[in-house]
């Protein structure tokens, strides 16, 4: 719908529930004898009186189009074009604006404007829908009256299982305020299917996942990591192992939207962790197509691959942050994808000794998928508070206590070659004489910092097949 | 009625594929939908006395005008109560 034009001259936009558009409704008056000025009102069309051929903007056309924020606006157009605007109403801008020097002297110096209907809460999203809403490019699907919506999208095949919440056009282009990005941009290219998705196509899946407007740019760089040759999404889906995506939010943004980095943080309840993880798998089931059963082989799958995203501890952290791992600034927002199992609590209560805890976490590592594997899988560590604590105290940094770690896991091929142990698993016979073969390779283990602040606890996440045939963890900064 | 915006990659159609054709009428639920043309109810009514003889349960549907597709939620009636809808273009 194209903005309907302002007639020329001055022009002013009110609503009688406005108590500054009340005071100065005669100076209104005032300045339509003396100038010339078309008024628009939004509420009430017999406002403001003694002003002569009101325009009632009812369905508020005008207001939007234009922009209105505030009641009053007075404006100054010249061939249908806007050349300027005031807002509210204060004596002397309001002479400079319209040459009017004669105002009632009982008329206060200055007052604030109220919020335009326009913008009013209540009716954004209508609006938004009503005037902007065939910008949209995505199929309309018309759910019946004696459908249930969310059944209806069960049956489509849209859902990972839970409900969802319906992406009307009011609700996706709430959503696209969430970004600066064009609706139409596209974002990546989704495997399996491999299927360009555009802004507009993961708004309507964040919706869908519930995620609130201000979650949308962290779920975009989430969809670029992912859809990454290093971070292989196609693999990680086609795998019979249960890896999916897990999604740490480092930097500012994670505290502005409320996500949580503390107790409980890969837990239930907190809406931005639990939908922002949820939103980047819709997208690769929709979008790209990856269904279980489909392209998704996994033999047992995890919980998280519902939605597995949480926010890193900076402020508690005497770390690093990960996102400096990957060579960003401190301080940038991003987010990093990490391939990876269900997590699993590593508990040791004793430690005070960093060398001591180290051992606790290397043992821990080692029993990952299969104790007698090794280097294959990279993994992560999220270290809880109680834990880093004794490792701050003796002044160990992030990088020495991931060295120390892997050291700590070294062992030799003898323990390990197949049969070894009375166990079949294992590596070929070849490696029988090799010394020291640590569980993972030296940059095969994360270590983030999360996690509530009682409890001598940390978690291991196990990973997916590391190197060019597998996943590489991968960062994006968040935009 | 709720409209929403497709969240796939538009490949498949968004209305669903058609049934394969049943080999009986027996037991079956057969839906006779009237677009509302002049005269196709006695088509229907013959077509009605037919089916039902041959063992299945009829249910009447009218379109409100010929003039227009059949509204979402009919189509959505006549798809969760019947096994085969037959539509008469009547005139």
């Amino acid at each position: 719908m194209t903005a309907p034009e302002l007639p020329d001259g001055l022009v002013a936009f009110v609503k009688r529930d406005c108590p500054t558009c009340v005071t100065v409704g005669s100076a209104l008056a005032h300045i339509q004898q003396v100038a010339g000025l078309t008024v628009y009102t939004q509420d009430d069309p017999s406002f403001p009186s003694g002003v002569e051929g009101v325009i009632h903007d009812g369905d508020l056309a005008n207001s939007w189009h234009h922009d209105i924020e505030t009641v009053p606006t007075l404006l100054k157009v010249s061939n249908g074009a806007e050349l300027d605007r005031i807002v509210g109403w204060s004596r002397t801008q309001w002479t400079e604006f319209t040459g009017v020097d004669d105002f009632d002297p009982d008329l206060p110096e200055w007052r604030p404007g109220c919020g335009s209907l326009s913008v009013d809460p209540n009716l954004v999203d209508e609006l938004r829908a009503r005037f902007s809403g065939s910008s949209l490019k995505s199929r309309r699907v018309e759910l019946a009256v004696l459908e249930d919506e969310i059944e209806a999208m069960y049956d489509r095949g849209w859902s990972d299982g839970l409900p969802l919440v319906p992406p009307t056009e009011a609700r996706v282009l709430a959503m696209l305020e969430g970004t600066w990005r064009s609706p139409d941009e596209v974002v990546a290219t989704v495997p399996p299917d491999l299927v360009d998705v555009t802004v507009e196509k993961v708004a309507i899946n964040a919706v869908m996942a519930g995620c609130k407007p201000e979650y949308l740019p962290v779920v975009l760089a989430a969809i670029e990591a992912a859809c990454t040759d290093s971070f292989n999404m196609h693999g990680l889906l086609a795998t019979t192992m249960p890896v999916g995506p897990v999604v740490v939010v480092s930097g500012p943004i994670a505290e502005r939207i409320g996500m949580n980095s503390g107790r409980n943080v890969m837990g239930q309840g907190n809406r931005a962790n639990s939908t922002i993880g949820r939103a980047l798998q819709l997208v690769v089931r929709n979008v790209g197509g990856g269904r279980p059963g489909e392209v998704d082989r996994a033999a047992h799958g995890q919980p998280g691959k519902l939605s597995f995203c949480f926010a890193e501890d900076e402020a508690g952290s005497p770390w690093e942050p990960l996102s400096t791992d990957f060579g960003h600034a401190p301080e940038t927002s991003t987010v990093t994808l990490f391939a990876g199992e269900g997590a699993r609590c590593i508990v040791d209560q004793l430690s005070r000794d960093p060398e001591s805890l180290a051992r606790s976490l290397a043992q821990a590592l080692i029993a990952m998928h299969h104790h007698k594997l090794v280097i294959g899988f990279d993994a992560m560590i999220i270290v809880g508070p109680e834990h880093v604590r004794v490792f701050e105290q003796a002044g160990w940094t992030k990088t020495q206590t991931r060295d120390r770690i892997i050291e700590l896991t070294k062992r030799d091929g003898a323990e390990l070659v197949r049969g070894a142990g009375g166990i079949d698993e294992g590596l070929p016979e070849a490696f029988a004489d090799a010394t020291a073969i640590p569980k993972v390779g030296p940059d095969g283990l994360i270590l983030v910092h999360a996690g509530g602040g009682a409890g001598m606890f940390s978690e291991l996440i196990g990973g997916w097949v590391n190197g060019a045939t597998g996943s590489a963890p991968t960062s994006r900064p968040i935009h | 009625m709720t409209t929403v915006l497709d969240p796939t990659s538009e490949k498949s159609p968004a209305t669903w594929q058609r049934q394969p054709r049943p080999a009986s009428l027996e037991g079956l639920t057969v839906g006779l939908l009237d677009i509302s043309k002049p005269r196709g109810d006695v088509f229907l009514d013959r077509l009605e006395e037919r089916i039902t003889a041959q063992g299945a349960t009829v249910k009447r549907y009218q379109k409100p005008t010929f003039a227009k597709p059949a509204p979402v939620d009919l189509r959505h009636e006549i798809a969760t109560q019947c096994d085969a809808v037959i539509e008469a273009l009547a005139d």
